[in-house]
This record gives C-alpha cells, structure tokens and sequence, in this order.
C-alpha cells in the first residue's frame, strides 16, 4: 500500500516537472522582459565629473570648464536640436528651471549652433549656461551614447546620478528634486 | 536579364559594408584597428560592432580608436580609456569579474545540467527495462501475483 502511494507520489512528481521548469523559464523571461538594455550604468558614478573646457554656444569666444563649476550642485543635460525626445523633454526642463533648484548646464551634443539657437529661443532656455560639443569629444569622455541624458554632480565635482532618456515630470519630482536637496544639504 | 542584373547588383553589394575604412602606415596598427573595433560594441545599436555600425557614436568611437593608435596608445591602453566611459558593456569580450560570472561560467553550467539530466533519464529507462524483463518469466510472474493477492486479503 505505502510503495504504491510512493509510486504515484513519483509519477505526480514526473508529471510536475514541466510545470516546473515552466515556471522557471517565466520567472527568467519576466526579469529579461524588464531589463532596460538601453539604460547602460554609467562607470562615472561617483567619480569626478569629467574635464572639460568647452565654448558656450552664447558666446564662443568664452570658454566653460568644470572647474568653473565647483563648490555647487549642478545637472549637465546632454541635447541637440536634431533630437526628437529631447523636444519631449524641454518642457520638463522649462519647469525645472523655473523652481531654481540647481544649475543647470546644457552640453549641446553634435549640433548646428545656429538650429542649436533657434531652438531655445523659440521653445525656451532652461539652461543657466550651454556649452558646444559639435564633434562630440566631450560626449564621448562622459560615455555619451543616445540625446537626452542628464548628469547631476554634487558640490565635490561627483557623479551622482545619470538618467539616459529624455527626464519626465514624474522623474522629476521622485528623483531629481529629492536628489537635488539632498546634494545641496551637503558640505562642499 | 533584369534578374542576372540583380544578381550582379547584389553580388556588389559586400563592397558597400566596407565603412570608412581607414589606412594606417604601419600594419601593426593596422591590425590593431581592426581588432579592436570589431571588438567593441556600438552602444547605439547594441548588436553590432563599432566596425559594423553606420551610427554616429560608431563613427565618433572608431575616429577615437584611430588617434589614440596614432599616438602610439597600447590596445589596453584604448580597452581601458573605454570601459572608464561606458562600462564592460562595451566590450564584446567581457572580463572575467565577480560581476559577469554567470556569463561565462552559466553555458558550462547549462551544458553540465544537460549532460546530467541525460544521465539520469538513461539510468532511469536501463532500471525500468530491467524490471520489465524480470518480471517476464512465468514463475516470477506467478509468485508476484500470489503476493499481490496476499497483500490486498490483509
């Protein structure tokens, strides 16, 4: 009686597995459905922001470079006039800029200064200052891949966050002012 | 004949592939170039090489390996200067690290637990064509079916 119970107990057991591996198998799919392959982490984080010294599309003739901009909390957004999500993200930035919460310097990436122009001054200028990287070196020493990205450094000079993509209000208000703050309360 | 000529036209077609190649003077270089960019991956377009890919950052990063081979850079030298900006991700050829374990060592793992399940599946079928063969002489037959008949009475 106790073998045969044992016997059907192996045979459901059988019978299990392909249920088993099934659920496996969905749990693994599930992580790769959610994986984000185009967000890359960033090797930058907590490091020093990378050098530069760059023209400010303002006013070639001057020069920005992240020394200039020690001692604060600042967010670099990496745009082009060329880039269609970055159309989707001024206003966001717009809105940002109007809570005066953090400089924000703009890294016009591989673009024309004169659409780079047109660009803010139809659809607005969030940027305390933008600098041009027309042939992309600058873009490339940040481990600059797609239009939009954004950096936030702290008052060191750090790294301390990277958002690939264009920013929406809601990464706003869960991340980035939170973060802001957070740098801003920090000793320099 | 407007098929042979598509024919010929598509035979052309591998010498368009040739992005801008670009000519060293010393050969060694040369090779280096080449290597390295068919081992670095275009982050844009993530299944190909920065050789293969026509994106920009492709074209931007093969600029960046030629100057730094130019300059006389090493190949770790330039593999360094581009896993500081964009990570092991950009190499095709992934270090072995704590991190990337699972990517080496998990094929291995897969082949093993196969070679494994196949294993157990045979020994399982061998015990199961034993048992069937035993069970196939009548005296055998006759006693197990006295004890069957046994164990249900008690």
């Amino acid at each position: 009686m106790v073998d045969r119970r044992i016997n059907s107990a192996t045979k459901m057991l059988k019978y299990l597995i392909p249920l088993i591996l099934f659920i496996i198998m969905a749990i693994f799919l599930a992580i790769g459905l959610n994986l984000k392959p185009n967000e890359i982490p960033s090797p930058l984080l907590n490091k020093p922001a990378p050098a530069f010294a760059a023209a400010k599309l303002q006013a070639p003739e001057q020069k920005l470079t992240n020394t200039d901009l020690l001692g604060q909390v600042w967010l670099l957004n990496v745009w082009a006039s060329w880039c269609v999500s970055c159309r989707a993200e001024h206003p966001v930035l717009n809105q940002l800029a109007q809570k005066n919460a953090v400089m924000m310097v703009g890294l016009n990436y591989k673009d024309d200064p004169a659409n780079a122009q047109y660009w803010l001054e139809s659809l607005g200028n969030p940027y305390s200052v933008s600098i041009m990287d027309q042939d992309g070196r600058i873009g490339l020493d940040w481990g600059v891949y797609g239009v939009p990205e954004t950096f936030v450094m702290d008052k060191k000079g750090l790294v301390r966050y990277k958002h690939t993509g264009p920013v929406t209000m809601s990464d706003v208000q869960a991340v980035f002012l939170p973060l802001i703050a957070q740098l801003q309360a920090e000793a320099p | 004949m407007k098929a042979y000529i598509l024919i010929l036209l598509l035979c052309l077609s591998p010498l368009a592939s040739a992005i801008d190649s670009r000519q060293f003077a010393n050969p060694e270089q040369q090779q280096a170039y080449e290597e390295l960019t068919s081992e670095l991956r275009c982050l844009v377009c993530q299944n190909q090489t920065i050789a293969d890919s026509n994106a920009e950052l492709a074209g931007d990063l093969r600029r960046q390996v030629q100057e730094m081979l130019e300059q006389g850079k090493s190949r770790d030298d330039i593999v360094t200067f581009m896993t500081d900006r964009y990570g092991d991700f950009v190499l095709y050829k992934p270090p072995f690290k704590l991190k990337t374990g699972l990517l080496w060592v998990g094929p291995v793992a897969f082949l093993l637990l196969g070679l494994l399940a196949i294993v157990l599946v045979i020994r399982h079928k061998k015990t199961a064509v034993t048992d069937a063969t035993i069970g196939t002489t009548p005296e055998k037959l006759a006693k197990i079916r006295r004890l069957l008949d046994e164990g249900e009475h008690s």
